[in-house]
């Protein structure tokens, strides 16, 4: 199965039922997938008239109570983050992909990670943060959106998941878990469905009166902060024993990851592969920034990761970055070549 | 002794931001008069749009959902979607549906959404502070239309409901005003025919309904309701440009 195809179906085994898109290179498995699939299940596909469209009817679903979600890749998601922001602001659940590719404008349809700063930092208007999964593999790609529903409608706040064109279109094969919601989300007792034997229910973002918008941003600021406090993930490989750790995510990642693997017997290189751009691993770095391990960073931007492990790090150890732009991919060849510079300005030969 | 003109259970007991002699109360009340004749406030769910109406959400008693800029009638067809047999309807002014939300309108209509859209045409963006809108008349004067609308430079004003007419899943189209009792009770009719629709799940319906705005006409309110009469119509001419299948 594909990436996309894997992200589509988990969804709907997530119980998304209302899957609202456009098309556009490299993500248009996941619309065709569901509008084969939604009528199986009994639910709704539309391909919408723009990006902003279908931004705006997954929030309608949401606000309605149901589940809900729509992709695109990096030119298309520019478009979603006005629907965005005002989900950030009404607090409404919702899943959006981000299937990337090189830009900036039209770019070109390959693999690319230079959204990072756009999901990361906000990319919408306002003081507003997203938790934002980044799967490196097509199980992932079928979990993590699973789970981006679970977080969604836990904090009541869209959900990125940040893939790209490789994760998206390659085939791998993975294994479906049985899913059921956890026990403990909260009830959606703001969704709108009719004031039936309970006062009205106002969906909204906009507080016209001094003092109001900013008690709502106070709000959503805790809110942030326990996403802060809860939901950083990533994982570590022979990070323990390293000199230097690779910091890299998605397709990058599984770069960094061969290269670990191949050179596991010296032990001198590790990787910390963030689940979560945000929340971000900065804690978990700090403290091996304070163990003397160096970083090198690796990703298809100019360097947008790098700036978070950077302010993580905070000057204790030395940042290396190894970057491809434009929609180029990394090589473990080259990654190899800047981690050997790194470890033997250590003095350490691998 | 019993009030003979009570207020509607659906419009809530608030004083509104609204000018003086401007449309949208009358617009807000027979909207909530539907809902309550319909005996459907318990299932009716509205959308705000980005305008002087933005906090029409205060005013009614029902459920109610704001959208960005134009794209009500996307909101819309999400919440229907999700809820088909709820009544959802979208209230919007002529900057939100016919310039900034065209796309989204003209789609909505396309696809039949089963939705009751009622569209406030006052041909200026009030909330702003009195722009020219897409259907602001030719040579009409606003702030950003300084020496009147010029149709070589500006085109001509939208009329949306002929517009929307042409779709084949629009089921129900139709001009009315606020410029008279009569033209009022009309008005109330239509919108209430607009739910109907929906509930006889016959497809989209759109009320356009020709408002006041006194405020950014720069007229007594009684002059504004002649000015509809007697300038808007021409440009806007009241009547039913669709009403499939009778």
């Amino acid at each position: 199965m594909t990436g996309n195809d894997a992200m589509a179906e988990g969804a709907i085994r997530a119980g998304c039922r209302f899957y609202y898109g456009y098309p556009i290179t490299p993500q248009n498995e996941v619309p065709e997938y569901m509008a084969r699939r939604m009528p199986e299940v009994g639910g709704t596909f539309i391909q919408s008239e723009s990006e902003l469209a279908a931004v705006n009817m997954v929030l309608g679903s949401s606000a309605a109570g149901a589940r809900a979600m729509t992709s695109s890749s990096s030119p298309g998601i520019s478009l979603k983050q006005e629907g965005i922001s005002y989900m950030a602001g009404c607090e409404l659940p919702a899943v959006i992909a981000n299937v990337q590719r090189g830009g900036p404008g039209l770019g070109d349809i390959g693999a690319s990670q230079a959204d990072y700063f756009q999901a990361v930092k906000g990319g919408g208007h306002g003081d507003y943060r997203l938790i934002v999964l980044a799967p490196y593999s097509v199980q992932e790609m079928a979990d993590l959106t699973t789970l981006a529903f679970d977080l969604a409608d836990r904090y009541r706040s869209p959900v990125m998941i940040l893939s790209d064109a490789q994760i998206g279109q390659m085939m791998e094969p993975l294994v479906w878990h049985d899913y059921a919601p956890p026990a403990d989300l909260p009830p959606k007792d703001w969704a709108l469905t009719g004031a039936a034997g309970r006062p009205k229910r106002i969906v909204r973002s906009f507080f016209l009166y001094p003092g109001q918008l900013e008690e709502h941003n106070i709000r959503l600021q805790r809110k942030f902060a326990r996403m802060r406090e809860a939901e950083v993930r990533f994982e570590e490989i022979n990070v323990e024993k390293a000199e230097v750790v690779i910091v890299a995510y998605g397709s990058a990642a599984r770069v960094a990851k061969g290269l670990v693997l191949r050179r596991a017997k010296s032990g001198a290189v590790g990787l910390l592969r963030p689940v979560t751009l945000w929340p971000f691993p900065e804690k978990r770095i700090r403290e091996l920034a304070g163990e003397g391990k160096d970083f090198l960073v690796a990703e298809m931007s100019a360097g947008q990761m790098l700036e978070d492990v950077k302010l993580a790090v905070e000057g204790r150890s030395k940042v290396g970055f190894y970057g491809r732009i434009g929609g180029a991919v990394v090589t473990i060849e080259e990654m190899t070549l800047k981690a050997q510079e790194m470890l033997a300005s250590r003095g350490v030969r691998a | 002794m019993t009030a003979g003109y009570a207020r509607p259970q659906a419009l809530r007991d608030a004083p509104t931001h609204y000018c003086p002699g401007c449309g949208h109360g009358i617009a807000h009340r027979l909207l909530a008069e539907v809902i309550d004749e319909l005996g459907v406030r318990e299932r009716t769910v509205g959308m705000a749009p980005v305008g002087c109406a933005v906090v029409a959400y205060d005013y009614l008693d029902v459920d109610m959902c704001e959208a960005p800029h134009g794209r009500t009638p996307a909101v819309a067809t999400g919440i229907k979607r999700a809820l088909p047999d709820r009544v959802v309807f979208s209230y919007q002014g002529d900057g939100d549906l016919a310039a900034i939300g065209t796309a989204e309108i003209i789609h909505a209509a396309n696809r039949g959404e089963n939705i009751s859209v009622i569209f406030i045409n006052n041909a200026v963006y009030g909330m702003t502070g009195g722009q020219m809108a897409p259907t602001t008349p030719a040579n009409a004067k606003t702030t950003t239309s300084p020496y009147g609308r010029n149709p070589e430079t500006d085109g001509q004003a939208i009329r949306v409901a002929e517009l929307l007419a042409g779709f084949d899943r629009v089921a129900y189209s139709v001009r009315t005003s606020l410029s008279s009792p009569k033209n009022v009770r009309e008005t109330g009719r239509a919108v209430k025919k607009a739910f109907q629709t929906q509930l006889d799940r016959r497809g989209f319906a759109i009320v356009e309904i020709l408002s006041p705005c006194p405020t950014y006409w720069h007229m007594e309110p009684e002059a504004a309701l002649k000015h509809i009469d007697e300038v808007m119509t021409k440009t806007f001419p009241l009547g039913v440009f669709k009403d499939w299948p009778k």
